[in-house]
């Protein structure tokens, strides 16, 4: 049942947050997927790319093609990095060289929720955890990839587990990368709201699908000493199904 | 201080202003409720009424040089004068040619955002002549002495109470008069207007080019009487307004009223076609129709950016932004506040001052998502920033640090050696970083997934 999957490591988790790395490395093993890991790689590219910087994002992303190159099926943790190669690396790479490969590693790429629904082996995802739980899908999870039930779907494998979501989703956290450092005080305003409409549904915890989300979010609950965990969904579910094994 | 430091200095305030972020919270959420509601009421389905409309503007765009010719000429031919205006001086003269002329000394005026870019208010008062706003919400910001909060609810900042207390000071309203009385006392105040003005000022929603007629959309009647009783009438449209057929109304008019106020059709909707011709027994004497170009000419030349020009003006992308939602209509200093007026004021207003617009958004595509006529609004704000970069005005700094940073992404043993050198920094120089700035700052971790990885299964890379 299980397959043999190249990670994707957002550079966010591989520098600031490992251990939503290896919570999905364990998850996918649990479900009896073979993971592989190039530690070569670094980043899509995505904070020179929203920044403008296209000669430097094709930089960065030219070491994403050179790594996945011969990858059969990438799994990444974060829909704005699976957004970033799948619908923006052929705009970046038009015109070049490598915008064959782009195109073609861009269809290989799939975000962590979005491969355990569809091949992946949700239905023999196992697991409890107990609580009121929010779930805040990312912007470009939501809007860039159209995944909107995958994330939910997963949750709902879990016993116990109960998942509000607030009412006219999906709503930005205000991260947005270089926004949330040009433009601090706009950023730190739109978490607030995000965070307090959460707080107002009564919930235990936070749950998203995106590592930029969950910093910016971890962050205003530091700040203004709430306390909130705020958890990626591949922490939760590895939490929840510690323990078991749902290979066979 | 530039543009750009004078919005961070607004929006730093807006974003702490509590009392701001719930009023502007309840009226956007409100509307975005309605729009939804009419969406799902009116329209089939609405995909694809968003697609047809952006087929159909885009076609129009297509044809745009074609399509107002054919409305210069048919609208002409019914007495109408037709006056191109290249950018916001050349609008002016025109305007003021016209009343000069007829020696006006009063105007009344509908809501028209080509209007505010060109500052006709302005323009006028230092001509000496008194101008009245007749759209409630206009007459209200007009009242206050400020502009447009937004392009279609532009008193929407102001409570019922203060809104109150404005009308007390300069209309002689009850202090704690309520709603309709407030409304009726609007329209007392409006009513001489109508009739003792000498020029009606009005914007366009749309030029039909077939029929060579205005379109206006409205909801108080307004703008019929601002039209219909002054003796000359005088429309100032941007040229993007124009599409080809009377039929195209049949899904634009509802298109505009879902999207820009949840409606299923606004309460007043027009079609002009001329001035009073012989034998009718009003309307007025004269209508001249000014195009303003303004800058849309250099939009519509590019591939990239002329689907902006499919705007209609309806909104939504304003009230579904966590951005505007946030800093308010007012921070931008722009006539066009929001995602769309981030995307185009750059380029009507020039990148070197307004460039930083374009950075101010998290791109979460909100604004794209409500949009009727489709346009990807969070993408044009990605080429826009591609442009700023690419240009003269790109900040050197954020230039190198891309290029530092892209140089330690591009190899995992640079990328190893940077992130040793910032844990030896972190550790020496903690308190070099304000306490706030360090809870907004992620640290490093211990350890990076790449060397946990290659801890646990060695190191496989070739």
């Amino acid at each position: 049942m299980g397959q043999r999957v190249s990670l994707f490591i957002p550079c966010l988790v591989d520098q600031v947050y490992p251990e939503m790395g290896l919570a999905t490395v364990r998850l996918l093993e649990r479900l009896g997927h073979e993971v592989d890991y190039d530690p070569r790689q670094t980043c899509c590219g995505q904070p020179a790319f929203n920044a403008g910087h296209h000669e430097e994002a094709r930089a960065v992303a030219g070491v994403f093609l050179e790594v996945f190159g011969g990858s059969e099926t990438i799994v990444c943790p974060s829909g704005s990095c699976v957004a970033m190669v799948r619908n923006f690396f052929p705009s970046l790479f038009e015109g070049l060289g490598e915008h064959r490969a782009a195109v073609a590693v861009g269809g290989r790429v799939r975000e962590l929720c979005e491969f355990l629904v569809a091949a992946g082996g949700a239905d023999r995802l196992e697991g409890r955890l107990d609580g009121r739980f929010g779930f805040h899908n990312s912007c470009h999870a939501s809007r860039e990839l159209r995944l909107h039930d995958e994330p939910l779907a997963l949750l709902s494998r879990v016993a116990g587990c109960e998942v509000v979501l607030p009412e006219g989703e999906p709503v930005c956290c205000g991260f947005g990368g270089l926004f949330s450092v040009k433009f601090e005080a706009i950023a730190a305003a739109m978490a607030r709201s995000r965070v307090e409409v959460f707080r107002e549904l009564g919930v235990d915890a936070l749950i998203s699908n995106d590592p930029g989300c969950i910093m910016h979010m971890r962050q205003e609950c530091a700040e203004r000493e709430i306390d909130l965990r705020v958890l990626h969904v591949a922490e939760f579910l590895d939490e929840a199904t510690a323990g078991r094994d749902a290979s066979e | 201080m530039s543009e750009h430091a004078a919005f961070l200095a607004r929006s730093r305030v807006q974003a702490q202003d509590e009392t701001h972020r719930l009023k502007i919270l309840r009226a956007t959420s409100t509307h975005a409720h309605v729009v939804g509601d009419m969406q799902r009421r009116q329209f089939a389905d609405w995909e694809s009424a968003r697609e047809a409309a952006a087929r159909l503007k885009d076609d129009a765009l297509a044809r745009l040089p074609d399509l107002l010719e054919r409305f210069e000429s048919r609208i002409s031919a019914r007495g109408a004068k037709v006056l191109w205006a290249a950018d916001t001086a050349e609008a002016r003269r025109h305007v003021l040619d016209i009343v000069r002329r007829h020696r006006a000394r009063r105007v009344v005026k509908t809501k028209s955002m080509t209007t505010e870019e060109i500052d006709l208010n302005e323009l006028l008062e230092s001509e000496g002549v008194d101008v009245r706003e007749s759209d409630l919400g206009e007459l209200i910001v007009q009242l206050a002495g400020e502009r447009p909060y937004h392009i279609v609810t532009p008193a929407m900042h102001k409570s019922k109470d203060e809104i109150a207390a404005l009308f007390h000071e300069k209309l002689g309203a009850r202090r704690d008069a309520e709603a309709e009385e407030l409304t009726m006392v609007a329209r007392q105040h409006l009513r001489d207007a109508y009739i003792t003005a000498d020029i009606g000022v009005t914007g366009a929603n749309f030029l039909i080019a077939d029929e060579g007629a205005i379109v206006m959309t409205e909801n108080e009647g307004n703008g019929r009487l601002t039209m219909a009783c002054p003796p000359v009438h005088v429309v100032i449209a941007g040229i993007e307004k124009v599409i080809p057929r009377l039929e195209d109304l049949a899904l634009f008019l509802p298109l505009l009223a879902t999207s820009g106020t949840g409606q299923q059709l606004t309460c007043y909707n027009t079609i002009v076609r001329g001035p009073r011709r012989a034998g009718e027994p009003d309307g007025p004497a004269e209508m001249h129709v000014i195009l303003l170009d303004n800058g849309r000419s250099e939009i519509w030349a590019s591939e990239v950016f002329r689907r902006s020009l499919r705007c209609i003006r309806c909104g939504a992308c304003l009230n579904a932004c966590p951005v505007y939602r946030t800093v308010g209509g007012h921070a931008y200093n722009t006539t066009y506040p929001g995602p769309i007026g981030s995307v185009i004021t750059p380029h009507l207003r020039g990148t070197a001052q307004w460039g930083h617009l374009s950075f101010a958004s998290s791109l979460c595509g909100a604004c794209a998502d409500v949009c009727p006529v489709n346009i990807d609004l969070h993408h044009l704000l990605l080429a826009n920033r591609r442009e700023w970069v690419s240009g003269s005005s790109a900040g050197r700094l954020w230039g190198t640090a891309m290029r530092l940073w892209a140089r330690a992404m591009s190899s995992r043993t640079r990328l190893d050696r940077v992130r040793r050198f910032v844990r030896v920094a972190e550790r020496l120089f903690p308190l070099a970083v304000p306490k706030s700035k360090r809870t907004r700052m992620p640290r490093l971790a211990r350890r990076s997934f790449a060397d946990l990885w290659r801890q646990s299964h060695g190191d496989h890379s070739r």
